[in-house]
């Protein structure tokens, strides 16, 4: 079962979800992402899932909400402005620890924006994405494959931890066609005894429920909460290193933009600089570890992005001000081509010594 | 002597935190009761809206959750489809929640025919919020947010959801009742078994708004609350049943 | 004979009264000389003989604080 198929980002998103067991997604059409929509409403009707067209995205996320709540595998699939809609559902289930998984396929904004490949919602999926103290697990796939096995992986980090996973890719991802080997390895699930599946007369009521009045508990829950982010820090960080041991100029660039800078290194590398590339793969977590240990070693460092400069402020806090860290970008659905990346390597670098 | 009235198991023993008078607690007994009568309290997952009866959860035996302002019939959906075979699902929202912030989802689960309960408490008025202008309040009704009445010169006529929804092909069934005498309520509780037992049966969207009090907020004693409903609410919002799919097909057979 | 008897729950009872409006008997009433812990007047029978176990007493109750046995 090794062979392989030739397959969208997006297509890969939709039948790794089923591989993993997910039997209800709940969408809206938004470009560049209704792949998955499309993809999940021919599919799920035959075996058994459910395929629902929302009202909105705000409908869709509540209604993965309603699924999670009743402890089963549940998702649903966006671009940038139908993310900022579902902003209040992510706040709902972190607050009530309600596993999910969520796809925002980016695309430029801000505002209704363009629908070519972005990186801008950065912040917004690091930082949780709606109100309140929480984050969500963020997985950045650079290649059609790891689109597929980030989301098993994204569906048993959120069941594991309780917790929405976001699948954080871009237009080029999701419309991009690669092989895809879709021999994966699923996990099973886990017993989920908070459930509202109804008491059967057998237990206690289960409450799935955000609200809580008295400060001293809410406190408490977030507490909790960061307690349990503190183990994924520990356990679930994911990322990539290329060429960096002997790296004097350390990119770091995520989806997209990691595959131009990896070709832009490899052209640094034949002029004789060495560059090397740090590749987050779990946003948030941020790998700080490998940024940390390479900041004992190289002279600078370049943040590769689809947008203004968001992860970069990541890359400064990450490196401990120990090195410059500098920018280089295309925003509003451009992306940077490896010459940029090069020129940028060459000017950090002081020239071609 | 035989008890002949006492509280329904699926209603908690614990106090209700609603102000004095308020029919919150009349309609949330008659729901556990039918939860009772039809033997699905083991089943059943109810969905607590965002205003005065956010607590709701804690006050039914049956799983609960809580959900975002509005975001009720989405949430029940889900629920629903989770499991449609084993789970009974019920919303319970006031007229901020289902007829403001969540009116898309009020509609689109009725036009989905999606097979839920739905108990509106139509008061005319946002409670939790301290008595602010509702969709429902009545033209020329002061709140804190139209202390000079409802002008519908400004903010438009308030929504009449059952006839509204009544438009749609969708829905099952849709009646609207209230609960300020002995009388009404009987009809209240028939109205709410009748939405459950939709449910069961598989039929669809059934929604019953209760015409509600809130004397607290009406700045009224809790009898003048129930009188105004009959001088002033029911004119407006005349009780009756707005759409029974299943009694107009047997109609016309 | 009493036919009827009712069991309070006083301490939940808040004097909302709409249990004094809706008895046809006219039995009830709210106990201005006692307050419960929540701090109101709750409601109370001044003559269960009278009482005939309708329940339109507990059927308007608001926080279901009143039992009925016939």
């Amino acid at each position: 079962m090794s062979d392989k198929i030739l397959m969208k980002g997006n297509e890969a998103i939709a039948e790794a979800a089923i591989i993993a067991g997910c039997r209800h997604y709940f969408g809206y059409p938004i470009t560049p992402q209704t792949e998955i929509a499309a993809y999940m409403a021919k599919k799920m009707p035959k075996i058994g899932g459910t395929f629902l067209q929302a009202e909105s995205e705000i409908a869709a996320i509540n209604m993965v909400y309603g699924v999670a709540s009743a402890g089963k595998r549940v998702m649903t699939s966006s671009s940038s402005p139908g993310v900022s809609l579902k902003g209040e559902g992510l706040s709902y289930l972190a607050g009530s620890d309600l596993p999910s998984l969520i796809v925002n396929v980016q695309r430029g904004g801000p505002g209704l924006g363009g629908i070519q490949p972005s990186q801008s919602d950065y912040f917004q999926s690091t930082r949780g994405g709606g109100h309140g103290d929480y984050h969500m697990i963020v997985l950045a796939p650079a290649s059609v494959q790891e689109m597929a096995e980030l989301t098993v992986k994204g569906f048993e980090l959120a069941d594991t931890y309780r917790m929405t996973s976001m699948i954080l890719a871009d237009g080029t991802m999701g419309q991009m066609m690669e092989p895809v080997n879709l021999d994966l390895d699923v996990k099973p699930a886990h017993e989920k005894p908070w459930a509202t599946t109804g008491t059967q007369m057998a237990r206690e009521h289960n409450i799935v429920n955000s609200l809580s009045l008295v400060p001293e508990e809410l406190e408490e829950l977030n507490f909790k909460r960061y307690d349990r982010y503190k183990v994924i820090e520990e356990n679930e960080t994911m990322f990539e290193e290329y060429k960096v041991e002997d790296a004097d100029i350390v990119l770091a660039a995520f989806g997209i933009a990691a595959r131009v800078s990896k070709n832009a290194v490899d052209e640094a590398r034949k002029m004789g600089i060495k560059a090397g590339l740090i590749r987050p793969i779990t946003l948030w977590p941020f790998p700080k570890a490998p940024f940390k240990a390479a900041a004992e070693h190289a002279k600078a460092f370049i943040s590769v992005e689809l947008n203004m400069g968001q992860m970069i402020e990541d890359v400064i806090l990450a490196t401990e001000s120990k090195c410059p860290v500098t920018l280089c970008n295309r925003a509003g659905g451009m992306i940077p081509d490896p010459k940029q990346v090069l020129n940028s390597i060459i000017e950090v670098n002081g020239g071609m010594k | 002597m035989a008890v002949v009235f006492d509280k329904p198991h699926a209603l908690i023993d614990v106090p209700l935190h609603y102000c004095p008078g308020c029919t919150h607690g009349i309609v949330h007994r008659l729901v556990a009761e039918v939860i009772d009568e039809l033997g699905i309290e083991g089943k059943t997952i109810g969905i607590a809206p965002v205003g005065c009866s956010v607590m709701a959860y804690n006050y039914f035996n049956c799983d609960m959750i809580e959900a975002a302002h509005g975001r009720a019939p989405a949430v029940a959906t889900g629920v629903k489809r989770a499991d449609p075979e084993n789970h009974i699902v019920f919303t319970y929202q006031g007229d901020g929640d289902l007829a403001s912030i969540g009116m898309a989802e009020t509609v689109h689960a009725a036009a989905r025919n999606e097979n839920i309960t739905v108990i509106f408490i139509n008061n005319a008025i946002y409670g939790m919020t301290g008595g602010q202008m509702a969709p429902t309040s009545l033209v020329g009704q002061v709140t804190q947010t139209s202390p000079y009445g409802r002008d519908p010169k400004a903010c438009g006529y308030p929504i009449k959801v059952c006839e509204m929804l009544s438009e749609l092909v969708g829905p099952e069934y849709l009646e609207r009742v209230t609960v300020n005498n002995v009388k009404n309520i009987r009809a209240a509780k028939k109205a709410i078994k009748k939405a459950f037992q939709n449910q069961i049966d598989g039929k669809g969207f059934s929604l019953v708004e209760v015409v509600s009090s809130c004397p607290t907020n009406w700045g009224m004693t809790p009898k003048q609350a129930l009188d105004w409903i009959d001088s002033d609410m029911l004119p407006y919002y005349p009780l009756g049943v707005y759409k029974d799919r299943s009694a107009e097909q047997k109609e016309a057979e | 004979m009493n036919m009827a008897k009712l069991t309070f729950k006083t301490d939940n009872c808040k004097g909302c009264s709409l249990c004094v409006y809706a008895c046809p008997k006219g039995i009830l009433q709210i106990a201005t000389d006692k307050i419960n812990k929540k701090g109101h007047h709750p409601a109370e029978c001044i003559d269960m003989e009278k009482c005939i176990g309708c329940a339109s007493c507990a059927m308007m109750c608001p926080d279901c604080i009143i039992k009925v046995e016939r």
